[in-house]
């Protein structure tokens, strides 16, 4: 009997959402991490019972979490288990250092702050963890400051891949209004040299070996928010997903525009077509259909919630610019969440299931590839992220 | 034979119920009992100084006797009653959140 892990990251701690294949009755586990911000938690793909999670605060900083039995119990990698010669136990899970050593002939620069000026990098968090189609104990991190870290021992140990951060447009970069986060990491099934990720307000940059060098990829964005509409960085790139059968065919939601890109975001075009705003934040494509992809539109970039109070999924068949409102099931009125740019996922069940979260506590699960909603839990802390698992 | 107090989120996370108590070899100074308590519990390391610089993180205090040493150097000895056990070593986390 197929089985339906939904993991949600909220602003205080984590819930697990399960049910079987119907998706019709959920069991609630949680929280996880009373207290804290949960920006993200994952299961690899070799291993659905191998979870990732990043566990945050303002006050104590980043902590690792790694579940090995689907999120049942969990532990600090590295924070009790690894003994080091001494005998004492070493935790380093938490450890994100940035690279400035020689080897890498990349020091640390500076970035572009709100008002124009330099400022150094720091580590704030982490946004997202990816981990691996093959290893259970690889990942890679993207974190604010942005800046792309890589595991390959389970998340004790954590390691800058320097050439994202170093290639030499890092000085103009900036944090967007969420500071300045890479919060987006795709990785390519077919070609495991090659890497999407994407920075608020830098860009999307794509990797095709393995992590060493990197380019950015924003030719056909306009962002009329910056000096130069048409520049190589700058851009506020909020999602970008793909479909792991169609690698090169991403889908973008910028800060306004819904793009997409069929070279591997060597070039982009526009394809927001009739949607009745193209500011938004998630982006995600049906699993069986990849023509098929869903945003959220929200009213603007000032006004962050749906336009006329009503909460509506648009769905196009067509790979952009024809696009259908979904409504049977989401509230229509008096409405004034928003959908984070990491709260929506698809299970891969034979009829496709969509998730996504609101601020407002409500996680919505469609079993139908979007054409009915219901709500599997109302009053949530604020969603942050949301990842489904799909165990057949 | 030090007591350290923590914040609830720190105790959580490093799983102990109450006050932590710590030996500190040699002369303990703010250096030393927060590197004998991360020693102790590697999960805290940078939960209470950053892992690359090892500043304090801005929202949390140190208090000593009643007395803010946050702006004090690692290298500052600590009075004998927080080395007698006495008075406890105190981490605090700024009052604010939501």
């Amino acid at each position: 009997m197929s089985k339906v892990r939904v993991l949600v990251g909220t602003k205080k701690g984590a819930f697990i959402l399960t049910s079987d294949g119907k998706r019709d009755k959920w069991e609630v586990s949680g929280p996880h991490f009373t207290g804290w911000e949960i920006y993200h938690l994952k299961g690899s793909p070799a291993d659905p019972n191998r979870l990732y999670a990043s566990q945050s605060s303002g006050w104590f900083g980043q902590i690792i979490q790694r579940s090995s039995d689907g999120g049942k119990t969990w532990e600090t990698p590295g924070g009790g288990m690894q003994m080091a010669p001494g005998g004492m136990p070493a935790g380093e899970s938490n450890k994100f250092v940035y690279d400035t050593s020689a080897e890498t002939g990349r020091p640390l620069t500076t970035h572009q702050w709100y008002d124009g000026t330099q400022h150094p990098w720091e580590f704030k968090r982490v946004w997202h963890i990816e981990p691996s189609f093959t290893d259970p104990d690889t990942a890679y991190a993207g974190i604010e400051d942005a800046a792309i870290f890589r595991t390959t021992d389970g998340g004790k140990s954590w390691h800058e891949l320097p050439g994202l951060r170093g290639h030499g447009t890092g000085p103009k970069w900036q944090p967007g209004a969420g500071g300045m986060c890479l919060h987006t990491i795709i990785l390519d099934k077919s070609n495991p040299q090659r890497i999407f990720i994407a920075i608020s307000a830098a860009g999307a940059f794509r990797t095709d070996d393995g992590g060493k060098t990197w380019k950015p990829i924003n030719r056909g964005l306009k962002s009329n928010y910056i000096p130069d509409p048409h520049a190589e960085v700058g851009h506020c790139v909020h999602h970008i997903a793909m479909h792991p059968s169609r690698a090169g065919v991403l889908f973008m939601q910028k800060h306004w525009d819904v793009m997409r890109s069929d070279d591997a975001g060597d070039s982009w075009h526009e394809v927001s077509g009739n949607l009745p705003t193209d500011f938004g934040f998630v982006i995600d494509v049906h699993a069986h259909e990849p023509e098929t992809i869903y945003v959220v539109p929200i009213k603007s970039d000032s006004e962050h919630f749906p336009l006329d109070g009503a909460l509506r999924v648009y769905r196009s068949r067509s790979g952009g610019n024809e696009w259908e409102p979904l409504t049977k099931g989401l509230p229509q009125s008096n409405c004034y969440v928003n959908v984070l740019r990491d709260a929506m996922a698809v299970d891969t069940l034979d009829s496709c299931g969509i998730y996504f979260g609101t601020t407002g506590g409500q996680v919505y699960a469609s079993a139908d590839g979007g054409d009915n909603w219901s709500p599997i839990v109302r009053d949530l802390p604020a969603v942050l992220s949301v990842e489904v698992q799909t165990i057949l | 034979m030090i007591v350290v107090v923590l914040p609830q989120h720190l105790r959580t996370l490093a799983g102990v119920p109450g006050d932590v108590r710590l030996e500190v070899k040699g002369q303990a100074t703010l250096g030393s009992v927060l590197d004998a308590l991360e020693d102790r519990f590697p999960m805290l390391r940078g939960t209470i100084r950053d892992h690359g610089t090892l500043k304090r993180r801005p929202f949390l205090r140190f208090f000593v006797c009643s007395e803010d040493w946050s702006h004090e150097s690692p290298d500052t000895p600590l009075p004998a009653e927080v080395t007698s056990g006495k008075e406890p070593f105190m981490v605090i986390g700024a009052i604010a959140g939501g």
